[in-house]
């Protein structure tokens, strides 16, 4: 690439959304689409996953687990290896419902194409033969328009039977949901699309080794998955350029709440809180203070001015004492009540919790009378303490998935 | 309430041909007859509104999935109705950024206009009014959908003009 071009303009996730008509697949060809699934089928799956591995991708579902080491956990057989199962799966999460997070509905209607080669050339490096992408029931614009491109693609061979030539085939199917929240939890995931009640699973076994239907999955986010046919097309290098001093890649930012201009953008990782809430959203509405944000989604812990130096990457916030979760910011501003708020937040992880373990179904109901109690003027002092224990039952480790840490 | 003598509910007579075909087809897509369950439940909530016991025993039947395993699955999602529903289902998103933003004036002014509380029908039938989580349209919020539609940027005004259009308008999803 030449030295002219600055890494900082570049926006590979987003640079051919349009919320309007998404691109054809011959548009979406014309503007280099299915190059980086063309790559990937002219190199052997396991130099695709070197590739993958190296780039440093790491999960925008939240946790930022590194991409490459997750597949790699994947068994691996030879051809006509009797152990090897008969399938393996590739899931795109795109059940996107964490309060203040809209980032993978801008890519699932803005270029779904985008989506479809980036499964195909995870599934290719996993050796699934079959994808799924687990849709929220709510997006009915995503769900059409994602069908859309699959069946382009499947007219075009780039799914169905061997591939354009090659000795692979693959099958994608849109599965959309009915609308649950646990429902992204990965393993949560995996029994929704069994048909069976969406509850989380206990981990280990990974879903990687045992997942659906009992076969080794890879549950990938929408926004993960749709690096591949840039990483795969442009190289190592140059992703990592992108942001040299931090995660690699871009992300995409966003923020809500009574901010000037709310609203998503692309950047390179590492932009500070700072930047993505005065250079991007604007700064607070007229009349208002800015009070505290959430950096990345309800779940993720409250941070103030203090800290809008940050810079928004999975290792620094934690460093604060938060996560960047989904990187989108809910923004708090001096009008709003900040009890009201967490009443708001608690209420819905009461509401949406699976009630499958005791802290989380019991304490989070719990939690929630007792800010009601706070919030009409009627706490106590002693309700301080109950919330404290409350935090403490509900911590990483008493219960089977993050939703209940998430909610404290 | 009168029980139901589910031995004389058998899916051929109670679904509809259209209704077998897309279920067979989700069906055909997934591993096992179970997992079509949530989709066999949207194509007949689809064409009937809501599922009724009777659907339930209907879907039981045609994929072979236990009885109290697909009301386990039907009652745990959002999106499926196991008690009649209006014509049109309000979904208000009662999330974070939509409460930040002005949802406590939006939902006075619906309940006002539609004289119901959440969870509620109106008399004539034509409205049910559901809090949602998050609608993903949180850099426009306050936010709803309605059938397939999402509207965004609520103000008490709009929201009220949009429910005043539907109503004459007749069911979106028809
Ligand atoms: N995008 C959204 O709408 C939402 C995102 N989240 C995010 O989800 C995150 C929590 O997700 P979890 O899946 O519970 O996190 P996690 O850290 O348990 O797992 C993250 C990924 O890494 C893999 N992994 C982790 N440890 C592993 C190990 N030892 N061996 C093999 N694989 C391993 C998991 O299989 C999973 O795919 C939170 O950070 C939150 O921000 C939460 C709610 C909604
Ligand atoms: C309660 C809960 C809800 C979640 N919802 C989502 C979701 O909607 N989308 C998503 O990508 N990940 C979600 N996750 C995270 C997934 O479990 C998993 O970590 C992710 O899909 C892995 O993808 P990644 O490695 O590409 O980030 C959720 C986790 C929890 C605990
Ligand atoms: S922590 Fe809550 S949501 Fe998660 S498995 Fe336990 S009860 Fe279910
Ligand atoms: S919080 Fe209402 S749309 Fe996200």
């Amino acid at each position: 690439m030449p030295e002219s071009i600055s890494y900082n303009n570049l926006k590979p996730l987003t640079q051919w959304v349009n919320l309007q008509q998404p691109l054809s697949f011959d548009d979406y060809c014309q503007v280099g689409g299915y190059q980086g699934a063309k790559v990937a089928l002219e190199h052997s799956p396991n130099d695709v996953l070197d590739i993958v591995k190296n780039s440093g991708l790491k999960g925008r579902g939240g946790a930022g687990f590194p991409t490459g080491m997750k597949w790699s956990f994947v068994p691996m057989f030879k051809d006509g290896d009797e152990n090897a199962p008969d399938n393996k799966y590739l899931v795109a999460n795109a059940d996107e419902m964490e309060p203040g997070t809209f980032k993978d509905r801008l890519l699932l209607e803005g270029v779904p194409h985008q989506l479809v080669e980036a499964m195909i050339i995870a599934a290719y490096t996993i050796g699934a033969n079959k994808g799924y992408i687990f849709l929220r029931g709510e997006y009915h614009l995503a769900a059409k328009r994602l069908q859309q491109s699959i069946d382009e693609a499947y007219q075009n061979n780039w799914l169905g039977e061997k591939i354009q030539g090659s000795a692979y085939s693959m099958d994608l199917y849109v599965h959309c949901s009915a609308g649950r929240y646990i429902c992204g939890e990965e393993t949560a995931l995996i029994n929704a699309l069994e048909g069976k009640r969406a509850t989380p699973r206990a981990k280990p076994p990974f879903p990687q080794v045992s997942g659906l239907f009992g076969k080794p999955t890879i549950v990938n986010n929408v926004e993960t998955l749709c690096n591949l046919p840039h990483i795969l097309k442009n190289g190592i290098e140059w992703f990592q350029a992108i942001a040299p001093n931090s995660d690699a890649g871009s992300k995409i930012y966003g923020a809500c709440g009574r901010v000037k201009t709310p609203g998503l953008w692309e950047l390179p990782m590492g932009p500070t809180l700072r930047e993505v809430l005065y250079d991007y959203a604007g700064g607070m509405q007229e009349g208002l203070q800015f009070r505290g944000l959430l950096p990345g989604g309800a779940s993720t812990d409250f941070l103030v001015e203090e800290h809008l130096d940050t810079p928004m990457d999975f290792d620094s916030i934690a460093k604060v004492g938060s996560r960047l979760g989904t990187g989108g910011l809910i923004v708090l501003d001096d009008k709003n009540c900040p009890v009201a708020m967490v009443l708001n937040l608690m209420r819905f992880f009461a509401q949406e919790s699976c009630g499958w373990c005791t802290p989380c179904r019991d304490g989070t109901p719990w939690a929630v009378e007792v800010l009601n109690r706070i919030e009409q003027g009627q706490g106590k002092i002693q309700d301080l303490d109950t919330l404290a224990k409350l935090c403490d039952f509900m911590w990483i480790g008493k219960t089977h998935c993050a939703l209940a840490p998430g909610a404290v | 309430m009168e029980t139901i003598d589910t031995t004389t509910i058998d899916y051929q007579h109670y679904l509809t041909a259209p209704e077998i075909a897309a279920i067979e087809h989700e069906a055909s897509i997934m591993e096992t007859r179970e997992a079509a369950g949530i989709e066999a439940l949207k194509v007949v909530q689809e064409n009937r509104g809501w599922i009724s016991d009777e659907s339930l025993f209907a879907i039981s039947d045609l994929l072979a999935i236990p009885i109290a395993q697909l009301e386990g699955v039907a009652t745990f999602y959002n999106l499926i109705y196991r008690q009649p529903v209006g014509e049109h289902v309000i979904h208000l998103c009662d999330s974070i950024a939509c409460h930040l933003t002005g949802l406590d004036a939006v939902l006075a002014a619906i309940k006002q206009h539609l004289n119901i509380e959440y969870g509620q029908t109106t008399a004539d039938g034509k409205f049910t009014l559901l809090s949602n989580a998050c609608l993903g349209s949180c850099d426009k919020a306050p936010a709803m959908m309605i059938g397939t539609e999402h509207y965004q940027h609520l103000s008490p005004e709009s929201a009220v003009d949009i429910l005043q259009q539907l109503a004459v308008k007749g069911a979106v999803n028809a």
